[in-house]
C-alpha cells in the first residue's frame, strides 16, 4: 500500500472505529503531522475486523512492512508519529506485525482465511483508484467483455456459493431462475437490510469495501439480464449509505455503471433505496413491497420474484456478502473458490464475532471450520477467563448452541441439524452471567414486535410465547408452560406465512432442548442462577469486601442500602427492587446478585 | 454523519412552513415507488410528521392519507410526535442485552424521569430504544445525537447525560 517510498499510516474508519473514538484521533494525527513537519501518509480504511481494538491504525513501512496499534486515543498520537517517523515499533501497543503473525494479536487474523473482506481495512472505500489499484472491476470487465452470461452462471454454480443472508440458496441456481424468466426489465436487488441484532458483517462491507459489491451487482446484472439495481440499504447506516453514493458516482465517472459499460453495448445502473426500519424487510417480498413504497409485508410464494417480483417484474435478489464474493469468483474460478469449504458448503463465511466473547469482530474462515475453532482460535475464547456456555447463531432466527456441541463444523447442513441457522452470521457468545431463558425470551420480544401482522401464526403464537417466556422470567411459571411452549413452536413454525414466523421459535426451541434445566429452574425452584431475572434474584453485599464508602447507598434509588460510613452496608430485601444499579457502582466489587 | 458533530443546534423547519415540503415534492415527481422517501426527506426536514405535512403530503403527491398513514406507523424510522433537543437511542441489540442494556435504560428513565419513547416536560431529551446499531464490540451503548457512548455502565450515564444538560446546569468532568 505504500508505494512512494513514503511511510503510510492508515486510520480504521468503519462506523465501530468512529464510534470508538476514531474521529478524535483523526483529527489528532492531521495536526500532529502538520505540527511535526512530519513526511508521512495519513489515510483512512474501512473496519480491519479488529473491533475489540479500535480505534486502530496501520503503519505501512517502505520496505513492505505493517504493524497495527490499537486502543489508541490523541494523546497517543505524538509518540505514534515519532516511532512511525524512525521505523521503529512500539512493542507494547502492537495489534499485529506482517513480519511476524504471532506478535499481539496477530493469530486473530491468521486464523481467517479472507475473501469477502479482502480488502477491508486495506483500502479507503472512498477511493475508486485504490480498489482500481488492487485489481478491482478487472473482473467485472472479464465477465461482460469475454464471457457469456451463461458462462458466468455456470462459473458461479461451479463454486459452489450459497446465498449468505441465511437461507443458504445455491446462488447460481438462482440466477440461472432470473436469467430464464420473460420480461422486457428485470432487476437486481443487492439486500442491505441487516437487521439482525448482533451482525454487522454487512454493514462493515459497504463501509470498507464499496465498489466489491457494486462489481459484484455489475456481474450479476449482466448474467441474469438486468439493467437496473437497487441497493436496499437500512437508513441506520448512514457511513455505509454515504459510500455507496461515493462509489457509485466514482463508477458513473469511469463508465462502470451507465450506458454502454466497459465498452460494450450493455447498460447498467444502481439506485440506492433507504430502509425505514422493519427487521421483515429482508425476507425478499416484504422488501420489494417496501422499494415499491409499501407497508414491508410478504405475500405468498410462488410467484417467486424470479417470475413476478419488483413492479410484478423478474427480480434477482442477493445480499451483501454474496455479491461481494462474486468479483473474486470471476478472477479467480469457481473451482478455486469451492476449494475450500465442505461438500455442501463452500467456500468461506463472514462472522461477526461479539458479546462475552475476547476478540469481537469479523472473522472470515473456511466453512467446515467448527464454532470450537471460530470462537477459541480466532475469538481468543471467553473474555475474563470465564467459562464459555452458549453460542448464540443466526439472530432471531438462530438458536443457542451448548459446549457440547463446540465440534459442530460450520456447514448449512450441520448447524441446522442442530436446531439452529446458519443465518447471517451473527454469533454471539455467552458466559454463565446470561440467563438462556432471558435470551429466549429477549428474541421473542424481538420478532413479537418486528411481526409485520399478517399471517395469524406469527402475529398471535409469538405474542402467546413470549407471554408465557415473561411469566417464567418473572417467577409466575406454570407446569404446563414448557409443553405450551413446544406445542406453539411446532404450530408457528409449521405455519406462518414467511421466515421470520418459520424461524421465530427458534431461539426458544433450541434454548428448551440444551438448557431445560434453566427452565425448570425458574419455573420450579424459582430461582436464576444467571442472576439475571430480578424477580429470582437477591442482590446482597458481601461484608469482607465492603469498605463503607455509600456510593452503592447514594445510587440507589430506594434507599434499600444502609450503613455507617466506613462500615459494611447492608441491603432490605424487602425494600431492593434488584435494578443492580448499585453492581457498577461499587468500587470493590462487593455487591452481587445470586 | 461524518465523526462525532453534535446536532443539538439543529433546526427544523417549522410545520407551518411548507416551503421544504414543496421542495421535497419537486424531487421526486413522476418517479415510481417514492412514497417512502418522501416521508424520509419530510421527516428530515420538520423532524417528525406533523400531520398538516402528512395532509400537504398525500395532496401533492396524490396519495390517499390512509396509505401514508399505514406507511408511516408501519417502520420504526418514522415518528408523529416531536422529539426533544437531544435525542437518546439506547442499543438493545444481542451484544448489548447480553452486556446489561436494561440496567443502562433502567437509569436513563431513573434519571429523566420518563420510560421508552418519551420526551422530558422541558422537551430536553427523548428517549428511545433501538435494534443493534451494529458496534457490538462497544457493548453496551448508547447513542446521544450523533455521538457513541460505548462499554457504558449503569453508573457513568449520569456523567455522560451532564453534558448534554445545557449550560445552566453545572459541568462535571
Amino acid at each position: 500500500m505504500s508505494g512512494n517510498g513514503r511511510t503510510k499510516l492508515v486510520l480504521g474508519y468503519g462506523t465501530c472505529g468512529i464510534a470508538a473514538g476514531a474521529a478524535a484521533v483523526k483529527e489528532a494525527l492531521e495536526r500532529e503531522v502538520s505540527a511535526g513537519g512530519y513526511d508521512l501518509e495519513l489515510d483512512i480504511a474501512g473496519c480491519m475486523g479488529f473491533c475489540f481494538r479500535e480505534p486502530i491504525v496501520e503503519v505501512f513501512y517502505p520496505d513492505g512492512r505493517s504493524v497495527v496499534y490499537g486502543d489508541l486515543t490523541p494523546k497517543k498520537v505524538p509518540q505514534l508519529l515519532q516511532a512511525a517517523a524512525a521505523g521503529e515499533v512500539l512493542e507494547d501497543w502492537v495489534v499485529r506485525r506482517s513480519d511476524d503473525p504471532t506478535a499481539g494479536e496477530g493469530d486473530f487474523l491468521a486464523n481467517q482465511h479472507r475473501i469477502v473482506l479482502r480488502n477491508c481495512g486495506r483500502l479507503n472505500p472512498e477511493s475508486i483508484d485504490e480498489y482500481i489499484a488492487l485489481g478491482g472491476y478487472e473482473a467485472a470487465r472479464k465477465a461482460l467483455t469475454t464471457m457469456t452470461p451463461e458462462e458466468i452462471i455456470d462459473e458461479v454454480s461451479k463454486s459452489g456459493l450459497r446465498g449468505r443472508g441465511g437461507a443458504g440458496f445455491p446462488t447460481g441456481t438462482k440466477w440461472g431462475f432470473a436469467r430464464r424468466a420473460k420480461g422486457d426489465q428485470k432487476y437486481l436487488v443487492c439486500n442491505a437490510d441487516e437487521g439482525d441484532p448482533g451482525a454487522f458483517m454487512d454493514r462493515s462491507v459497504l463501509e470498507g469495501d464499496p465498489h466489491a459489491v457494486i462489481e459484484g451487482m455489475i456481474i450479476a446484472g449482466y448474467a441474469i439480464g438486468a439493467t437496473q439495481g437497487y441497493i436496499y440499504c437500512r437508513a441506520e447506516y448512514p457511513l455505509a449509505l454515504k459510500r455507496l453514493d461515493i462509489a457509485i458516482d466514482a463508477c458513473r465517472e469511469r463508465g462502470f455503471l451507465g450506458e454502454g459499460i466497459f465498452g460494450t453495448d450493455w447498460n447498467f445502473d444502481i439506485k440506492i433505496k433507504k430502509g425505514a426500519g422493519a427487521f421483515v424487510c429482508g425476507e425478499e417480498t416484504a422488501l420489494i413491497a417496501s422499494i415499491e413504497g409499501k407497508r414491508g409485508m410478504p405475500r405468498p410464494r410462488p410467484p417467486f420474484p424470479a417470475n413476478e417480483g419488483l413492479w410484478g417484474k423478474p427480480t434477482n435478489i442477493n445480499n451483501v456478502e454474496t455479491l461481494a464474493a462474486v468479483p473474486w469468483i470471476i478472477a479467480n474460478g469457481g473451482d478455486k473458490y469451492a476449494e475450500l469449504g465442505t461438500e455442501k458448503s463452500k467456500g468461506t463465511k463472514v462472522f461477526c464475532l461479539a458479546g462475552k466473547v475476547r476478540r469481537s469482530g469479523l472473522a472470515e474462515v473456511p466453512m467446515g471450520y467448527t464454532l470450537r475453532q471460530v470462537i477459541f482460535d480466532v475469538g481468543g475464547g471467553v473474555r475474563e477467563g470465564k467459562e464459555f456456555k452458549a453460542v448464540q447463531l443466526g439472530g432471531p432466527s438462530g438458536g443457542c448452541l451448548p459446549a457440547s456441541l463446540l465440534d459442530t463444523p460450520v456447514d448449512y447442513e450441520a448447524i441446522t441439524a442442530t436446531g439452529a441457522i446458519m443465518g447471517s452470521g451473527g454469533m454471539i457468545v455467552a458466559d454463565s452471567s446470561t440467563c438462556m431463558v432471558d435470551l429466549a425470551r429477549y428474541f421473542l420480544s424481538f420478532t413479537q414486535a418486528e411481526s409485520c401482522g399478517k399471517c395469524v401464526p406469527c402475529r398471535l403464537g409469538t405474542k402467546r410465547m413470549l407471554e408465557i417466556l415473561t411469566r417464567i422470567c418473572e417467577g409466575r411459571g406454570e407446569p404446563e408452560d414448557l409443553e405450551r411452549l413446544e406445542v406453539l413452536a411446532a404450530d408457528i413454525k409449521a405455519a406462518s406465512l414467511c421466515a421470520l414466523g418459520g424461524t421465530a421459535p427458534n431461539p426458544v426451541l433450541t434454548t428448551l432442548k440444551y438448557f431445560r434445566n434453566e427452565y425448570e429452574d425458574h419455573i420450579f425452584h424459582h430461582k436464576c442462577t444467571a442472576g439475571v431475572c430480578p424477580a429470582l434474584i437477591t442482590v446482597k453485599i458481601n461484608r469482607d469486601l465492603c469498605s463503607g464508602c455509600g456510593a452503592c447507598a447514594k445510587i440507589c434509588p430506594v434507599e434499600a442500602i444502609t450503613g455507617e460510613k466506613k462500615e459494611p452496608h447492608s441491603i432490605d430485601p424487602e425494600v431492593c427492587i434488584r435494578c443492580k444499579l448499585c453492581l457498577s457502582r461499587c468500587p470493590e466489587e462487593a455487591i452481587y446478585a445470586e | 454523519m461524518d465523526g462525532e458533530t453534535c446536532k443539538c443546534s439543529q433546526r427544523f423547519a417549522d410545520v407551518d412552513d411548507l416551503g421544504p415540503l414543496q421542495e421535497i415534492l419537486e424531487r421526486y415527481r413522476g418517479e415510481k415507488g417514492a412514497l417512502i422517501p418522501l416521508l424520509q426527506d419530510a421527516q428530515e426536514a420538520y423532524g417528525y410528521l406533523d400531520e398538516k405535512i402528512m395532509r400537504a403530503l398525500a395532496k401533492g403527491a396524490g396519495y390517499q392519507l390512509s396509505q401514508l398513514y399505514g406507511v408511516a406507523t408501519f417502520y420504526t424510522q418514522f415518528r408523529l410526535q416531536p422529539i426533544g433537543e437531544h435525542l437518546i437511542r439506547v442499543c438493545h441489540g444481542t451484544a448489548c442485552h447480553v452486556a446489561g442494556a436494561e440496567l443502562i435504560s433502567e437509569e436513563i428513565y431513573n434519571l429523566l424521569g420518563i420510560r421508552d419513547g418519551e420526551t422530558t416536560p422541558d422537551r430536553k431529551f427523548t428517549v428511545e430504544t433501538v435494534m443493534c446499531v451494529g458496534a457490538c464490540s462497544l457493548s453496551p451503548i448508547m447513542i446521544v445525537d450523533e455521538d457513541t457512548h460505548g462499554k457504558l455502565k449503569p453508573a457513568n450515564v449520569r456523567k455522560v447525560l451532564k453534558r448534554y444538560m445545557g449550560e445552566s446546569e453545572e459541568r462535571e468532568e
